[in-house]
């Protein structure tokens, strides 16, 4: 319960420093939102005066800031500049897109991550184990956008498994929506499935040389129960870890493979909220986006302590 | 393992080769078309989000190119850029051309199923020229001074001072006086507007009391944010979508065996943009050697495939009759240049700072090619890219600049395009001065005979030449790649996707 309490704590002085700290960043960045809105067209001084004064920007910097923090305690995220409506009901609706992107990778990368590295710590066959070697350093290696191209090319354009451009919204097709995603999600896995892999295969290897196994197998255990129930349980604390990374940086939305599938998510209203000079919605999405890599690594370490008994004993 | 991998291998192979007979194949099927026909959907890639649903506050190309589909003014552009009565049956102007009387089209609705009426009209147009609440939404139509109702069909505009080109501006969107259209856009266009997902989509469905009986040929059209172009291109042979515009010389390249590649002049007028008032561009004979050492033509060559057009001065060829070709005033003359940079004072050249906003390929381009033939006549430049929004803090509001390649739009009136030259416009980026253009412009502006109108915008061509006041390069190719299942598409002179006559073919 203490340490529950420490956590949170800690997540709220961060939010309010990176609060400050991106609020602070966008007074430093070049490039004015109004007149981004209004581009190189003819648009009279009193609009642009007018719509000045409609987004508060005529305040001063720490009026603003004020106003900002007082309306996220009071339930008000603040109107997006460019779509000049509420930001929660922007984002809302984009969260949810990438959050099941997400949760799909995720799925993706511990059904075959695990069985992979586990499979690659036990054989013994040398030209397996090159394969697994050239595929894990292949996939880690290719850039993101690549590699969305490529899945958009061979599931799409010649296995014509799936048709690229054509997301559907979940309120539309709830299928149709998800089965859309897992190309999305297969991208984004493929390098994270080499990681996790050649990770969990390396934390076995160093635990199979470790004494304990060797006591194992002297007691008479069975190679399958030294391996699953020893070395991989033993093997699995830094491979969670790991995870834990890969998740956060999921639910914060892949501004890349986002654009290049056409997914409206969380990554692509970011990137062009930055372009439009959107502050209230980066605002919003960088707070998320904190908020949930802090969440996430406390959901961690509530696992660490099911899994690793020794952390439980030392509190 | 290793068979599999190796049988995935072979499967890629196979797939490969025979995509690539099936491309060959389509070709010859081609052609079986049966005339317009009623019924379908299509899918229309655009790469920018909308900014507002009401078609006053709407500013950027991308929004109105779709809007386009929903909101008429009280006379339209066709194809040709001749100005056509949509909202209003007929119009008049007096002699003077100060008071512009229109006569509403009998019968005409809103999507909503109301009748337009004239407190309609006086609505909107008072909306947009500031009468209604001060605020000038659309600066073009500020010099309407008054709007009257004469009777249920009849509205009369009158004007503060005369202006021949005033009947383009009322292009401006018809919306209903009692519905907030950023909420519920109602219009009196081919296409009905559906639903708008943000990031994602907006879809448009037809108007079956449209006013002219047969159009639109499709049930529905989805306008689909694709913001990244390579992924444009995959969507596309995938058939996630069915249209795309705005492709480069490359992706054409990779799409003419699969789509139909429809190539028409845009409406943006490329230039490398020269600050007039900074040391040394304030003197003429720098900004001539600039020009003479640029080779537009193989700019136009290298960058848009050879389909843009050269050009010399800051007007379109599209607006035929005020169009006087300067595309071959300084051609290529490298000795010219370095002789004038002698004259000028920099016999050893000089340092040039070019600044180019990052988000357009064309741009890019541009700019790398004049570095490179600027060399010849010994200036060297330094590239400055700059983020987009920079671009138009700086360069284009703040006016910090030396050099930068960009492109502005152009208009259906001829002074769209060249009032950014007048001295004391806000547009006038490029701080250009000069009292004969002044002259020139202002009179052009104002008179209402047809053939001074045409002589002094031919002037003022000839004067901007004269002064290289920039270096004028091209009028951009606008590239569209469409589905083989679709035929009827139209290219306007101005910015706008009229899907009212796309139809689908078998």
């Amino acid at each position: 319960m203490k340490y529950f309490a420490k956590k949170c704590v800690a997540l709220i002085i961060t939010l309010f420093l990176i609060s400050v700290a991106t609020f602070l960043l966008f007074q430093v960045v070049p490039g004015d939102p109004v007149l981004l809105i209004v581009g190189t067209e003819d648009v009279s001084p009193e609009r642009v005066e007018q719509i000045r004064e409609q987004f508060g920007l005529n305040d001063g910097l720490v009026t603003r800031y004020f106003n900002f923090v007082k309306g996220i305690f009071s339930g008000d995220l603040g109107t997006s500049y460019v779509y000049r409506s509420p930001v929660a009901e922007l984002i809302k609706d984009k969260l949810l897109v990438t959050l099941m992107l997400a949760l799909i990778s995720v799925i993706i990368i511990v059904l075959v991550a695990f069985p992979l590295g586990i499979m690659w710590a036990r054989v013994t066959n040398k030209y397996i184990e090159a394969a697994c070697n050239v595929f894990t350093q292949i996939s880690m290696s290719i850039p993101s956008f690549f590699i969305g191209i490529l899945v958009i090319y061979i599931f799409s354009i010649i296995l014509n498994v799936f048709v690229a451009g054509r997301y559907v919204s979940y309120d539309e097709d709830l299928l149709g929506f998800i089965s859309y995603l897992i190309f999305p999600a297969i991208a984004i896995s493929l390098p994270k499935i080499a990681m996790v892999a050649r990770f969990l295969r390396n934390a076995m290897l160093d635990e199979m040389n470790k004494d304990y196994v060797r006591t194992a197998y002297s007691k008479g255990c069975s190679k399958n129960r030294v391996m699953y129930l020893h070395v991989l349980r033993n093997a699995l604390i830094p491979v969670l870890t790991f995870m834990g990374v890969i998740v956060a940086e999921a639910v914060a939305g892949s501004i890349v493979v986002e654009q290049v599938f056409g997914v409206p998510g969380i990554g692509r209203l970011l990137i062009s909220s930055i372009s439009n000079r959107d502050y209230p919605v980066v605002q919003i999405l960088i707070l998320y986006m904190a908020a949930a890599v802090i969440i996430i690594y406390f959901i961690l370490d509530v696992v660490y302590r099911i899994v690793d008994p020794r952390i439980r004993r030392n509190q | 393992m290793k068979k599999t991998v190796s049988l995935l291998l072979i499967v890629l192979g196979l797939t490969t080769a025979l995509y690539g007979c099936k491309g060959g194949k389509k070709n010859s099927e081609l052609n079986s078309n049966a005339g317009p026909q009623y019924g379908g959907s299509i899918v229309v890639g655009v790469q920018n989000d909308i900014d507002s649903l009401d078609p006053h506050l709407a500013t950027s190309a991308g929004t109105k190119e779709i809007l386009f589909n929903i909101y008429e003014g009280l006379v339209k552009s066709d194809e040709n850029g001749n100005l056509i009565p949509a909202v209003a049956s007929d119009y008049k102007v007096s002699s003077d051309g100060k008071v512009y009387t229109f006569t509403l089209r009998d019968g005409i609705k809103f999507h909503n199923g109301n009748a337009v009426t004239v407190e309609d009209v006086k609505y909107s147009l008072e909306r947009c020229c500031g009468l209604l609440d001060g605020v000038v939404l659309n600066s073009s139509l500020k010099t309407i001074e008054s709007v009257k109702i004469v009777d249920q069909k009849t509205v009369e505009v009158t004007l503060k001072s005369a202006n021949s080109e005033m009947i383009c501006y009322f292009t401006s969107a018809i919306i209903p006086k009692d519905v907030d259209t950023a909420k519920t856009p109602v219009g009196t266009g081919p296409f009905k507007f559906e639903s708008y997902s943000p990031q994602e989509k907006v879809v448009l469905v037809k108007n079956d009391n449209y006013w002219i009986s047969e159009l639109p040929y499709l049930d529905t059209v989805t306008f689909r944010i694709v913001s990244n172009s390579d992924s444009a291109v995959m969507f596309l042979k995938s058939g996630g979508i069915d249209m795309f515009s705005y492709l480069t010389d490359d992706q054409v390249l990779e799409l003419q065996d699969s789509h139909q590649i429809l190539t028409g002049m845009s409406d943006t007028v490329q230039a490398l943009f020269i600050n007039n008032a900074v040391e040394p561009y304030n003197d003429v004979r720098v900004r001539q050697a600039i020009s003479y050492a640029i080779d537009t033509k193989a700019i136009v060559e290298y960058v848009s495939g050879g389909k843009g057009t050269a050009i010399g001065a800051p007007m379109t060829p599209a607006l035929e009759r005020y169009y006087a070709d300067y595309s071959n005033a300084y051609s290529l003359d490298v000795a010219k240049a370095k002789s004038l940079l002698a004259e000028a004072g920099y016999p050893n050249g000089f340092t040039m700072k070019l600044t180019y906003p990052t988000n357009y390929q064309f741009h890019i381009d541009t700019a790398t090619i004049i570095a490179d033939q600027l060399k010849a006549a010994n200036i060297t430049v330094e590239l400055v890219p700059v983020e987009w929004a920079t671009w138009l803090s700086d360069v284009y509001t703040g006016r910090q600049y030396e050099t930068t390649v960009c492109a502005v739009t152009a208009n259906l009136a001829p002074s769209y395009l060249v009032a950014r030259f007048e001295s004391t416009s806000s547009k006038n980026f490029v701080n250009y001065n000069s009292a004969t253009f002044d002259a020139a412009f202002k009179l052009a502006n104002n008179t209402t005979d047809d053939n001074v109108k045409i002589e002094q915008y031919k002037k003022i061509q000839q004067i901007i030449s004269e002064d290289a006041a920039s270096t004028f390069i091209q009028v951009a190719p606008l590239n569209v790649a469409l589905s083989k299942n679709y035929a009827g598409y139209k290219f306007y002179p101005i910015y706008v996707q009229d899907m009212s006559t796309v139809y689908k073919v078998n």
